[in-house]
């Protein structure tokens, strides 16, 4: 009797792994698929394909297409402008988005309740709407370099950087926690005279790691993976970053292999991030959706 | 003095009546406040708000990238170019004198063409320059359903559709994905990991990743397919047949951002309190009522939260149709978003593009106004 049931209790728990596993599948082949055909020679994968030998590692496998693919683009370059673009955006919009939403959300001002509803409203515009209207705006604006003073930010870092500072969505996440800090440490803190600059930097920045960390994870995505925009206001080279790169391997040779090896190289950095921050990266996406 | 100040500001938190002194503290207060949200405003205004109006005003005009003419007031042109629809109804025709349906030689009915009702602008100023977009035979007459603009028509119906399959689909796979991983099973962390891993991926990676996957001769779908049914299965050119590239570009769009919706599911799940859990067992209910009495009403808030936002990004569709298919075949994957800046960048009409960018606008607010008022809370 009790031997049945041990079984069982075995059998049910192995049956519950069922479902997980085949999701599982489902979610790492494509992703095990272009690490894997990245080490191979382009007839090799095409052949590969044919059978579970294209998740293996096996056959002819080199890092001739990585080799290959950094001669066709200069990928130093690009992963340097997308670092440099991506880092400085994440720290300004870290500084400026909840300097901002500190000051909605625990100050008291003439015209917050109108600012923090524009700021709410403008979630539901999506950057492609106004994509083509910023590119003229952008290419009105005064332009500061090394050779004086010209009009228009195209081919620049800038163009690629100062848009995407202030954050509607980065800001409301900031505003929500800071809303929730209870009110008794703030008070202390102004009852012992620090100014609101203080408060800020010495009372809520130690106390909203959590929440600095999902800014900064959505951030950093949404900035690594800009396509639409570099495509859009970067013609010149030394200024592109990786997304944009992949056009150079839709020429007149569709080489799979070089792809994959491109591919590879700019997922890479974020798996690794991701797969070392795994626990940091869903506590941030589960906080978004608690309040609603 | 410090004694002072500190009673006046934190009485201003509360919003008391202020003591003397208090009016010189709240002006503090408001320079402050504005001066720490400021570069943020700033920013919004000029990045965000002012294109956004730029789109606004340039949808009443026919402006251009680059054009030698001025740009000029057309009023509603730009939207009616976009949106106007009338419907025709041909009857086959009849022999005057007998009264007989004439057939031709094949024993089929005959019909008037339809180029002169859309091209005489004299008899039929309501069809004039009208296209076809869809038609329907029902018993002997023709319907016909005309479009100014069938290219965007069928872009408004594409991404109608995609919001409409996705909004559920993909919020229903998240909560079946969410429960199988709230499981308390050894492992189950590595699971988790893995079912978010496509959200970090690039959605332009994985759309490439993907074309290859599709891939109609050598694509590994076809081959996985192919090997599975031990050689019955016959290639599919996934997306460039006109009955398929979408589902597959739902599939895949589903693929890569699902891990995304079943973290937000099971931070819901996980804020029930067990005890109700407990209570349920109690009373003796089994899995399905503990889902249906406990885990579904403590979700509500949640399931919400998904709704609006899976069907604010599935409206934004872009990338995907980007990157695998430029809105073919045959316009069966064009979405609203690839129109505007199809048209306000690639082929430079300005005025066409932002009267899309505003019609898109207005349509997304409204449905998520909709589903805010139809699911607000009923009690008070």
């Amino acid at each position: 009797m009790s031997t049945m049931n041990v079984r069982w209790r075995k059998w049910s728990v192995t049956f519950r792994y069922i479902p997980l596993i085949f999701f599982g599948i489902i979610f790492v082949f494509p992703i095990l698929f272009m690490l894997v055909s990245s080490l191979k020679p382009d007839m090799q994968l095409l052949r590969d394909t044919s059978s579970l030998r294209a998740f293996l590692p096996i056959g002819d496998i080199s890092i001739n297409n990585y080799r290959d693919a950094f001669d066709r683009v200069p990928m130093a370059r690009f992963v340097f402008n997308s670092v440099l673009v991506t880092t400085i955006t994440l720290g300004l919009a870290l500084l400026i988005n909840s300097m901002a939403a500190f000051s909605l959300a625990l100050l008291k001002w003439r015209g917050q309740g109108f600012v923090l509803s524009i700021v709410i409203a403008t979630f539901i515009i999506p950057f492609e709407t106004v994509a083509v209207p910023l590119l003229l705006v952008v290419n009105k604006l005064p332009n500061i370099d090394s050779t004086g003073v010209s009009t228009g930010w195209l081919n620049t870092y800038h163009v690629q950087i100062i848009p995407f500072i202030a954050d509607a969505f980065n800001i409301f996440l900031f505003y929500q926690y800071f809303k929730d800090l209870p009110a008794e440490i703030i008070e202390a803190a102004e009852i012992d005279g620090a100014s609101w600059f203080q408060i800020y930097r010495r009372v809520v920045l130690p106390l909203s790691g959590p929440v600095f960390a999902t800014a900064a994870i959505l951030k950093f995505l949404a900035m690594w993976n800009q396509y639409l925009w570099p495509l859009m206001v970067v013609q010149s080279e030394e200024y592109r970053p990786v997304m944009v790169g992949l056009q150079y391997f839709f020429q007149l040779d569709v080489a799979w292999g070089e792809i994959m090896a491109y591919l590879s190289t700019i997922t890479i950095p974020v798996l690794i991030f991701y797969l070392m921050l795994q626990r940091a990266f869903i506590e941030s996406i589960a906080s978004t959706g608690v309040k609603g | 003095m410090t004694a002072l100040n500190g009673s006046a500001s934190s009485s201003a938190h509360h919003d008391i009546a202020r003591p003397a002194g208090g009016l010189k503290q709240h002006y503090r207060e408001t320079i402050i406040g504005w001066l720490m949200a400021s570069p943020a405003i700033v920013l919004i205004v000029m990045f965000l708000i002012v294109p956004f109006v730029m789109a606004f005003v340039w949808s009443f005009t026919n402006q251009r990238l680059i054009s030698p003419n001025p740009t000029e007031y057309v009023g509603t042109k730009n939207f009616t170019d976009l949106l106007t629809l009338r419907t025709i109804t041909l009857h086959p025709i009849k022999d005057e004198t007998t009264g007989d349906l004439v057939r031709d030689s094949d024993g089929n009915l005959t019909y008037p063409k339809l180029r002169d009702y859309t091209r005489n602008e004299e008899d039929y100023p309501q069809y004039f320059k009208l296209k076809e977009w869809k038609s329907w035979t029902i018993g002997d007459n023709q319907i016909y359903i005309l479009a100014k603009d069938p290219v965007f028509m069928q872009a408004l119906q594409n991404t109608i559709t995609f919001v409409v399959v996705i909004a559920p689909g993909q919020g229903g796979l998240a909560l079946i994905l969410a429960l199988l991983v709230n499981q308390k099973l050894r492992g189950i962390n590595l699971f988790r990991t893995i079912f978010f891993m496509p959200v970090v991926v690039s959605m332009v990676i994985v759309a490439l990743l993907w074309r290859f996957i599709y891939d109609g001769q050598n694509g590994l779908l076809n081959s996985l397919l192919h090997s599975a049914s031990f050689g019955a299965f016959k290639p599919v050119d996934w997306l460039g047949r006109k009955d398929t590239a979408m589902p597959a570009l739902m599939m895949m769009s589903v693929w890569q951002a699902v891990g995304f919706h079943m973290v937000i599911w099971l931070s819901g799940l996980q804020n029930i309190p067990t005890i109700l859990y407990e209570a349920a067992s109690v009373e003796g209910a089994n899995t399905w009522q503990k889902f249906r009495f406990v885990t579904w009403p403590g979700l509500r808030s949640t399931a919400v939260f998904i709704l609006v936002v899976i069907t604010m990004q599935a409206f934004g569709l872009f990338t995907q149709v980007d990157v695998m298919t430029r809105g073919g075949p045959l316009d069966s994957t064009q979405s609203i978003m690839y129109q505007a800046v199809q048209r306000g960048y690639e082929k430079q009409n300005i005025a066409g593009g932002s009267a899309i960018s505003v019609v898109f606008f207005i349509l997304v607010l409204s449905v998520s106004l909709t589903q805010r008022f139809l699911t607000r809370e009923k009690s008070r």
